[in-house]
C-alpha cells in the first residue's frame, strides 16, 4: 500500500504493507538508522521518535496512522552548527555510554520540553520512562535541566 | 589521500603476554590451588595480540589524522576514549587527532582474548604506550633522514618533527616515505609529563552518539540484503521433533526456508516479513524433564557437587566446626540475571565464494571468525570479522552463534542475509548471570574481632569454557574463575578463613554478566560483616578497618574506605528518616566503597545518594572513570533490587521489559559522588569494579531503617516497615 507522509521536512512515499510498524519503514526503507529497535513492543522506549511533535513508540505504530503526517527522527532534531538543545546539553555533559538508547531518551526529552519548557524531577521521573542499560540517567537528567536552560537562553 | 606506511615487523622490544606467564606458572609450579587462585585474581595483562608492529595499529593520513585500529570494542565503558589518550600522549598529537576505529579481523589487529573483564586498560597500558613511542621515533627517524640531521635534533609535538625553524607535519612526512628506520623503542614518559592522560577529555564518540549515527552492528546493511528470523523453542532443554514449514513458506515477502541440522530459519524481504512467516511455523519440541523455578534452587545449594578451596589461611573449619554454638550463620541467594543490553543481537552476513564478511556487535571478533570459519569449511583468513560499537555488552556479546546461522543462511540464499534477535529471543536465549546460593559462618573473640570466617557459595558456570580464561585455568583449579569473583574475602587479617566454591549445573546457558560474580558474592560477604559488626558492637567501618591487611592491597582498600566515610559524613550520620549502608569489594586490583543514603517510603526502598570511593591506580579519564561507576552503579541497584528471571515448565520468564524490571530515571538516585584515588603505578581494570558494593550498601542501609536483615536479591520489591 502506498503511503505518503512527511519525514524531517521531507515528503515521501513509501510502498509497504499498511501494518508495518513506523520503526522498519524509517530504518530499512528509508534508511534512517538513527530510530532504534529495542523490543518491539513500546517497552523500552529505544524507538521513540516524534509524529506531529508527540513522541510515539515506534515499534509499536502502524505506518498507516502515520499517512499525512509529520515525523520527525533524530536525523531531523540537529546537526553540527545548530544543534538542538537536548544534543548540545547531552554533549556538554557527556551522557552517552554505550549510546544506543540515547536517541530514544533525546527524542523523548525533546518532546517533554515542548510541552514542559522546565521540567521538576517530578516531571522528568514521570516522563522520561525509556530504559538504558548502561545507567546514564544520573547524568541524563542532569542534561535535561540544562537543555531546558539552554533552550531558555536561546527564546 | 589516505597514506598507509610500509609495513615492516618489528621486534625490537619483547612482547609482554601475560596470558603466556599465566599458562607457564599454572603448569609448571605445582602451586596448591587456592595459591593460584590468588595469582588469577591478579590477572591484569588479558590481551592476546600484537604488542610490536605500530603499522597494524596506525595509519597516519595526509591531513595528519591519525587512524588508530583498535582490537578491543567499544561498548560504552569509553574504551575508544582511554586509547585514544594514551596513544596520543606517546605520539605527541592532540586527542583530537586520533580516530579510533574498530579494527576488523582482516586488518590483522586482532586480540585473541577479547574484550571484557575490565582488563582493556590495564593489558594494553605498556604495549599501546611503546607502540604509539616507536610510532613517532619512526616519524622523527625518517624526518631527521630527510634533512639529512641528527634525529636526537628533532621534537616532536602536536602531530610536527621540528628542527629548528624546519618543520613537517606527520601526514607530510608519512607522503614523502617508502623504507622505515626501524627504531628501538624509546623511553616512555614520565607521569610527571602526561598532557592527555589523566585529563576529563570528552569521550570521542559523543558526536556519533548524539545524532544517532548507524555505528552499531544492529545498523549494519548491505545491497540487496536480505533479512532471517531463526525458528527457537521458548523451552530450556528442548529438541527440535518436527517443523511444518508449508505455511510459513506461502508468507508474503518469504525467500526461503532453510532447514539444518540444528536450526530452521525463515529468509524475506523485509524483518517484518520473516518474523511473521517465523510465527506460522507449526513446530513440535521434546523435553526430557520438567523444570521450575524451585528446581534450579534445588540444584543450586552450597553442598551438592564437589568442593574446591579458592581461598585459605588458618584453621577456619575446625575452628567454626568447635565452635558450632557461638558460630554466626547467615544464608543468602541472588536470582538468574539477564543482560538486557537494549541492542538485540544481530549479525549481517555476506558468503561469496570462499570469503564471507560478518558485520556484527562482538566481545570476541577472533572466536567468532573460527566459529564461522569452522562451520563454512573456511580458512580464517577468508573470513573478515567487521566488529561495530556494540549496543551494550556487558558479557553479553561473549557468545555469537548467531554470525554462524547468518553466514550459513548467505551461503544458502547467495546474497548478504542479516539476522535480528527478537526481544523475546534475546531474553530466553541469553547467557544468564547464574543464580547463586551462599551460606556464610563466622566466630567472634571476646574483643570482638573475627576469628574465623568461611565463605561457602554455588553457582551456575561463569567461565568454565570461556575463551577469556585459558582453560588450563579452569582445569587446574577445578573452580569457577569468574564465579568466585567477590568471593575472596578481602580482609585478610583474619587469622581463619576459609572459601569454598561449589558449581551446580544448570540446565541453561549462564556466563559472564558485568562483574561476574562479583555483584552477588560482595552482596552475601558485606552484608554478613555488618552483620558481624553489630554483633561485635562496632562502627561498621572500623570494624571492617580493623581486619585489613597492612599490605599493599590492603591499604589501597582502606584508603578507598576512609575517603568514602569522610566524602559520605559516615560520623555525622544521615538526615532524619533517612539511613547510611556502607559496603567495599576489591576486584581485578581495584578497591571500592560506597555509602548509600536511604529510606523507606510507604514500604519502598528509595536510593537518594550513593557516594563513592574507587583506587584505579592511574586515573587516565577521570570524567569516565565518574560514569563508568555511576553506570555501575544503577546497573547494580538494578539487578540487586528489582531483576529476576523465572523458570515456569521450562521456559524462562519474563520476556520484555517491564515484566523484567529494571532501574529507570525515578529510581536513580539523585546524587551520586565519585572520589577517585591513584594509590598505584599502573591504571588497573573500571569497568566492574564498581559494581561490588552496591547492593551490599544498600541492604546495610535499609536494616537500620527496618532492623530486617536482607538475604535474598533482588530485595526492592519488599514492602518494608519501618522498625
Amino acid at each position: 500500500m502506498q503511503i505518503t507522509f512527511t519525514i524531517n521536512g521531507n515528503t515521501q512515499t513509501v510502498d509497504v504493507d499498511e501494518n508495518t510498524p513506523l520503526l522498519w519503514v524509517v530504518r530499512d526503507v528509508l534508511n534512517l538508522k538513527g530510530t532504534k529497535y529495542g523490543c518491539g513492543k513500546a517497552a523500552c522506549g529505544a524507538c521513540t521518535l516524534h509524529v506531529d511533535g508527540e513522541a510515539v513508540r515506534s515499534c509499536s505504530y502502524a505506518i498507516k496512522f502515520a499517512k499525512g503526517k509529520s515525523v520527525t527522527t533524530i536525523e531531523g532534531l540537529g546537526e553540527a552548527g545548530n544543534w538542538h538543545p537536548v544534543q548540545q546539553a547531552w554533549m556538554e555533559e557527556i551522557v552517552p555510554q554505550c549510546g544506543y538508547c540515547q536517541p530514544g531518551f533525546m527524542m523523548a526529552t525533546a518532546a517533554l520540553l515542548d510541552e514542559v519548557p522546565n521540567p521538576t524531577d517530578q516531571d522528568i521521573d514521570d516522563n522520561i520512562v525509556n530504559i538504558c542499560r548502561c545507567g546514564t540517567y544520573y547524568r541524563m537528567r542532569k542534561a535535561i535541566h540544562r537543555a531546558a536552560a539552554i533552550s531558555q537562553t536561546n527564546s | 589521500m589516505n597514506t598507509s606506511i610500509s609495513r615492516r615487523k618489528f621486534l625490537v622490544r619483547s612482547g609482554i603476554g601475560v596470558s603466556v606467564a599465566l599458562g607457564v606458572s599454572l603448569s609448571s609450579c605445582g602451586l596448591v590451588r587456592r595459591k593460584a587462585a590468588g595469582i588469577l585474581n591478579e590477572i591484569e595483562y588479558a590481551y592476546r595480540g600484537d604488542t610490536n608492529d605500530p603499522t597494524i595499529w596506525f595509519e597516519v593520513m595526509a591531513d595528519n589524522q591519525i587512524i588508530l585500529k583498535s582490537p578491543k570494542v567499544e561498548m560504552g565503558q569509553g574504551v575508544f576514549t582511554a586509547l585514544a589518550q594514551i596513544a596520543a600522549e606517546e605520539l605527541e598529537v592532540d586527542v583530537e587527532n586520533i580516530k579510533v576505529v574498530h579494527a576488523e579481523t582482516q586488518s590483522g589487529n586482532i586480540d585473541k582474548f577479547g574484550t571484557g573483564g575490565s582488563t582493556s586498560i590495564p593489558s594494553l597500558w605498556t604495549p599501546l604506550r611503546e607502540l604509539a613511542a616507536t610510532m613517532r621515533q619512526m616519524l622523527v627517524n625518517a624526518a631527521a633522514k630527510q634533512w639529512s640531521v641528527d634525529a636526537d635534533q628533532l621534537t616532536a609535538q602536536s602531530g610536527l618533527v621540528q628542527y629548528g625553524n624546519q618543520q613537517l607535519t606527520y601526514g607530510e612526512i608519512v607522503q614523502t616515505i617508502q623504507e622505515w628506520d626501524v627504531p628501538s623503542t624509546p623511553k616512555l614518559k614520565p607521569k610527571s609529563s602526561y598532557q592527555s592522560i589523566g585529563k576529563p577529555v570528552k569521550r570521542v564518540d559523543l558526536t556519533e552518539k548524539v545524532t544517532g549515527a548507524p555505528i552499531y552492528g544492529m545498523d549494519a546493511a548491505l545491497p540487496n540484503m536480505l533479512y532471517a528470523a531463526v525458528l527457537r523453542s521458548p523451552k530450556i532443554d528442548a529438541t527440535l521433533e518436527t517443523a511444518d514449514t508449508k505455511a510459513a513458506s506461502q508468507m508474503p515477502g518469504v525467500v526461503k526456508i532453510v532447514q539444518e541440522k540444528d536450526f530452521v530459519a525463515v529468509v524475506a524481504d523485509s524483518y517484518m516479513e520473516a518474523e511473521n512467516a517465523k510465527q506460522k511455523i507449526k513446530a513440535t519440541w521434546k523435553t526430557t524433564k520438567v523444570w521450575q523455578t524451585e528446581d534450579i534452587e534445588a540444584e543450586l545449594t552450597v553442598g551438592r557437587g564437589s568442593p574446591v578451596e579458592i581461598q585459605k589461611e588458618g584453621n577456619a573449619s575446625k575452628i567454626l566446626k568447635e565452635n558450632e554454638a557461638t558460630v554466626i550463620q547467615r544464608e543468602y541467594w541472588s536470582p538468574i540475571g539477564a543482560h538486557a543490553q537494549i541492542e538485540p543481537n544481530a549479525a549481517v552476513a555476506h558468503v561469496e565464494g570462499d570469503h564471507a564478511t560478518i558485520i556484527l556487535s562482538t566481545q570476541v571478533t577472533d572466536i567468532t571468525r573460527s566459529e564461522v570459519a569452522d562451520r563454512l569449511g573456511f580458512k580464517a583468513e577468508n573470513v573478515n570479522i567487521v566488529p561495530t560499537f556494540l549496543g551494550g555488552g556487558f558479557g553479553r556479546r561473549l557468545h555469537t552463534p548467531h554470525a554462524m546461522v547468518a553466514a550459513v543462511l548467505s551461503k544458502s540464499v547467495g546474497r548478504p542475509v542479516k539476522y535480528v534477535f527478537s526481544r523475546q529471543e534475546e531474553f530466553q536465549h541469553d547467557n544468564f548471570r547464574p543464580p547463586t546460593h551462599h551460606i556464610l559462618r563466622a566466630t567472634l573473640t571476646a574483643d570482638g574481632d573475627i576469628e574465623a570466617i568461611s565463605h561457602d557459595l554455588s553457582s551456575g558456570d561463569v567461565a568454565f569454557g570461556s575463551s577469556l580464561v585459558p582453560n588450563i585455568g579452569n582445569k587446574f583449579l577445578g573452580a569457577d574463575l569468574g564465579a568466585w569473583r567477590g568471593g575472596m574475602i578481602q580482609y585478610e587479617a583474619i587469622p581463619n578463613h576459609i572459601v569454598t566454591s561449589w558449581r551446580a549445573k544448570l540446565p541453561f546457558s549462564t556466563s559472564w554478566w558485568r562483574g561476574l560474580g562479583l555483584l552477588p558474592n560482595s552482596f552475601a560477604i558485606e552484608t554478613f560483616m555488618d552483620e558481624l559488626a553489630e554483633q561485635a558492637g562496632r562502627d561498621p567501618i572500623e570494624f571492617r578497618l580493623a581486619h585489613i591487611k597492612n599490605d599493599d592491597r590492603g591499604n589501597r582498600l582502606r584508603a578507598v574506605i576512609e575517603a568514602v566515610a569522610e566524602r559520605a559524613n559516615w560520623k555525622s550520620g544521615a538526615p532524619d528518616g533517612r539511613a547510611l549502608g556502607f559496603a567495599a569489594s576489591t576486584d581485578v586490583n581495584t578497591p571500592c566503597a560506597q555509602i548509600a543514603e536511604v529510606s523507606v517510603e510507604e514500604g519502598r526502598i528509595k536510593v537518594h545518594k550513593m557516594t563513592c570511593a574507587i583506587d584505579p591506580g592511574i586515573a587516565i579519564n577521570p570524567d569516565q572513570i565518574r560514569a563508568q561507576c555511576e553506570g555501575s552503579i544503577v546497573m547494580g541497584m538494578s539487578a540487586a533490587m528489582y531483576e529476576e528471571m523465572f523458570v515456569k515448565d521450562n521456559e524462562l520468564r519474563p520476556v520484555i521489559y517491564g515484566p523484567y524490571q529494571m532501574a529507570m530515571m525515578r529510581d536513580t538516585p539523585k546524587e551520586i559522588d565519585v572520589v577517585i584515588l591513584e594509590n598505584a603505578e599502573t591504571p588497573g581494570g573500571l569497568g566492574e569494579p564498581p559494581m561490588g558494593p552496591v547492593g551490599a550498601a544498600i541492604a546495610n542501609a535499609v536494616y537500620q531503617l527496618t532492623g530486617e536483615r536482607i538475604t535474598r536479591m533482588p530485595f526492592g520489591h519488599g514492602n518494608y516497615e519501618l522498625k
